[in-house]
């Protein structure tokens, strides 16, 4: 269903400004070195200020930011499970604004969950879907880091095609995982909520703009964020930022949003990178033949061939 | 103004939650819970009732949406059965854990397989150790009144607990029963505005369900078993006060029939009131025997358990589910333990009925009284109504 | 290995809840660290991304206008080096 949602209004984040907007995670988390993740929910965060719920999914961030009795939240915080995020932030919602109703909260927090890609894509799927299906006020945002990183890089629906990981691991009978990337964002965007978006801490301001929206919109929100895992991935920690950056610039991971079912790209490659360069930094490709890259390459052409269609198809008809 | 009216006993739960204001209804349809949450959304789409109403996508999801309703600070609703209750199984744990109280009326359903829709109480005895509160209700009265003081014991600052109220499914749930519904005043008198401890608050940051690392895990798991532990004087205290309020009499165990039988049966839920006429025919006919009810499940209540069967010689016990590779049902289990080693501790005859849905009828509690006293019933345990080649 | 209680159960929130938001502060991560970003502060021009980037969210505006790490916190990931657009940081081992 198309409808049109006018986000102009939104404040836009000033790349200078980012260091001032304090981080709802405070320093002293205990994510690997050089995560990805846990960057970007900093960033979520830092647009969301001190006026926040978070319901956390069971997950790397759920561990890393909540070993009793220390917290990294300066914000109100709840993890009850691994499937459920989008359930209990469904339950928050409803609970504060039925008190907001009745006087007993005077004010409407911005409700966000966070899951990882298994908490997403794979065991949290239901949970997820019935929330956004139900309209519920709430951003749910999902750090993708493409496999089960916590338990020890098992694949997920997430991880992408030919990557190697403790559950679909190379060898002479097979390329690793075998199956292409569930397409989230645009599951997602199916069920017909104002706003869905993808997005990289490689591109701050555009990722925090993202929030901004997904934030204003009256109704569920959808956040598909890049996460680098140099733990999983077998990748240099300082390398997180240059390959979320290669990730979208060779158009494997493209910045787009879907406002009100409008497809649109919010960061248009004008040089795309070989995914090559992209695959050749990471360990999880290491084993990829000539042949396998093409095979990606195609894949990767053909999907942003897709998403332009989809970007054409779904625009907004030229006034006269 | 009180009414009296004819009604199911669905229906009547609805009534009750709507009377009680919650803020939050999270739930999701299974038979034979269905009708309460049916009512309840219509009590919402009329404006009756002013609460959210989250038709949620599954019971995994209707415990997790109540936990998170719960911990940011509203009174909250939910009901299932069977499958459903297995499907919340892992939040129930966290709920009680979290020191969320909520209510929950459990309509009582076997567990599948194979798949059966009929009452039992496999659903719930699977559920023994969450940490909940666990009442058993026996006809539609108490239904209504307990759903009320359900509220009342959880959301208590010595409780902070969930309760479960269970009533069996069909037997019960599906009756039309004769009940008085209060005014609203009164119930407001009753069951006070529900002030939580710890919310999700943006003004008082709290972080709810951190990593419980090894150092504190025991720790955690020992203040919730306190609080259910001390619940029971608080069970008892709201039970003095309903009774005060409604004109009742309940207890967390009561008696029925010959308090001094050697023979007593025990019961628990709605089978409750078949035994009764049973002995109360046995009674009439010159025969000692008596019955013993449990309405407080967990926390059990040991010390009045025994004193309520003070001098008896043997126990009947009835179950409603089977606790495979145990060698009884679970309220058996529960009354060994609480007598072992005890001098005056009767002998505890076993018999599982009604599963499934098997019928049991008023003759065959008198059948059960004579062979357990002419020693003809298992030493472990009978499945009663068993067809068998043997 | 046997892992001491930090808490008797009495003292502990309801619901084993924190109630001290952003406490986690008091751990002091940059002994994790085996290089150390050092700045060159000829080159920096100020650009602030090495603090956008920080994943420690460690690095702020100090009174000299530079951009520097907190190394109480600093985790010696070197993201900041690799994406300082002049070079400005190199990570050096660091004598502990
Ligand atoms: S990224 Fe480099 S140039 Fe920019 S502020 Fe940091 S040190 Fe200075
Ligand atoms: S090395 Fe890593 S942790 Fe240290 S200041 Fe640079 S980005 Fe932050």
């Amino acid at each position: 269903m198309l409808r049109d949602i006018d986000l102009s209004g939104v404040a836009k984040t000033k790349l200078k400004e980012i260091h001032t907007m304090e981080s709802m995670v405070s320093s002293g988390h205990r994510a690997c070195q050089g995560c990805g993740e846990v960057l970007a929910m900093g960033m979520v965060t830092r647009v969301a200020g001190p006026d926040t719920v978070v319901c956390n999914a069971t997950g790397c961030m759920e561990i890393i930011t909540s070993p009793f009795p220390e917290t990294a939240w300066k914000v109100p915080w709840i993890h009850v499970a691994f499937e459920n995020a989008g359930a209990v932030g469904a339950g928050v919602e409803a609970g504060i604004k039925a008190l907001h109703r009745k006087g007993k909260v005077s004010k409407m927090p911005n409700i966000i969950c966070f899951g990882g890609d298994g908490a997403t894509a794979d065991i949290g799927f239901g949970s997820l879907s019935g929330a956004m299906e139900r309209g519920h006020n709430l951003l749910y945002v999902c750090l993708d880091n493409e496999a089960y990183m916590n338990t020890g890089i098992q694949r997920s629906s997430s991880t992408p095609y030919g990557a190697s990981t403790t559950t679909s691991p190379c060898g002479s009978a097979s390329i690793g995982q075998h199956t292409q990337k569930k397409n989230m964002p645009q599951i997602i965007a199916a069920h017909g909520v104002p706003y869905v978006a993808t997005a990289s801490p490689s591109h701050p301001t555009d990722l925090m703009d993202k929030v901004a929206k997904a934030l204003a919109v009256e109704g569920p929100a959808y956040l598909h964020i890049y996460s680098p895992c140099p733990t999983g991935w077998g990748t240099k920690g300082e390398k997180s930022i240059e390959i979320a950056r290669l990730a979208v610039e060779s158009n494997s991971f493209p910045l787009y949003e879907v406002v009100g079912g409008r497809y649109a790209i919010t960061k248009k490659i004008k040089k795309v990178k070989p995914i090559q360069d992209y695959l050749k930094v990471q360990r999880r490709f290491r084993h990829l033949t000539d042949r396998d890259i093409a095979f990606i390459q195609e894949g990767v052409d053909n999907s942003f061939e897709q998403l332009e269609r989809l970007c054409a198809a779904t625009a907004k008809p030229e006034e006269e | 103004m009180t009414k009296r009216i004819g009604t199911e006993v669905s229906l009547a739960v609805a009534d009750a939650v709507k009377m009680a204001k919650p803020d939050v209804i999270s739930a999701y349809p299974i038979t034979p819970q269905t009708h309460i949450v049916e009512e309840l959304s219509e009590f919402v789409a009329n404006g009756e009732l002013d609460a959210e109403y989250i038709p949620v996508e599954s019971e995994h999801s209707a415990m997790s949406a109540a936990v998170g309703a719960a911990a940011a600070g509203a009174r909250v609703y939910t009901a299932t059965s069977s499958q459903g209750l297995a499907l919340m199984h892992e939040i129930l744990f966290i709920a009680s854990s979290m020191r969320l109280p909520m209510v929950m009326t459990v309509a009582n359903r076997s567990i599948s397989g194979p798949i059966s829709i009929w009452n039992d109480h496999s659903d719930i005895m699977a559920q023994r150790d969450i940490g909940w509160v666990q009442l058993f209700v026996e006809d539609g009265q108490e239904a209504l009144e307990l759903t009320w003081a359900a509220f009342k014991i959880g959301e208590d600052k010595r409780v902070l607990l969930p309760v479960a109220v269970n009533m069996d499914g069909f037997i019960l749930s599906h009756m039309i029963e004769p009940v008085v519904i209060p005014e609203q005043s009164v119930v407001d008198g009753f069951l006070p505005e529900f002030e939580p401890q710890l919310k999700l608050d943006p003004a008082d940051p709290v972080t709810f369900g951190p990593v419980g690392v090894p150092e504190v895990y025991l720790e955690a798991k020992k203040q919730c078993e306190v609080a259910l532990n001390g619940s029971k004087a608080v069970v008892k205290e709201v039970l003095d006060d309903l009774n005060k309020t409604f004109g009742r009499n309940y207890d967390l165990i009561e008696t029925n029939g010959n308090t001094g039988a050697e023979t007593r049966i025990v019961t628990m839920g709605s089978l409750g009131e078949s035994v009764m006429t049973a002995v109360d025919r046995m009674n009439g006919d010159g025969r000692e025997v008596g019955q013993i009810r449990i309405r407080l499940w967990r926390p059990f209540p040991a010390e009045e358990f025994i004193e309520a069967a003070k001098g008896a010689k043997r126990l009947v016990v009835i179950d409603r589910a089977i606790s495979p590779g145990t060698g009884c049902g679970p309220v058996a289990q529960e009354l060994k333990s609480v007598f072992y080693g005890r001098p005056d501790a009767p002998e505890i005859v076993n018999v599982i009925a009604g599963i499934g849905g098997r019928d049991v009828p008023v003759s065959d509690f008198v059948k059960m009284v004579e062979m357990a006293e002419k020693g003809e019933l298992a030493e472990t345990y009978t499945l009663w109504g068993l067809n068998s080649d043997a | 290995m046997s892992k001491q209680s930090i808490c008797a159960w009495q003292k502990l929130e309801l619901g084993a809840a924190i109630r001290d938001p952003g406490n986690a502060s008091a751990l002091k991560t940059g002994d994790w660290r085996t290089l150390v970003p050092v700045l060159d502060e000829e080159k920096c021009i100020k650009c602030t991304l090495c603090a956008i980037y920080c994943p420690e969210f460690c690095i702020s505006e100090r009174e000299d206008g530079l951009f520097r790490p907190d190394l109480n916190y600093c985790k010696g990931c070197g993201i900041c080096a690799n994406e300082c657009p002049k070079s400005a940081i190199s990570m050096v081992m660091e004598d502990k």
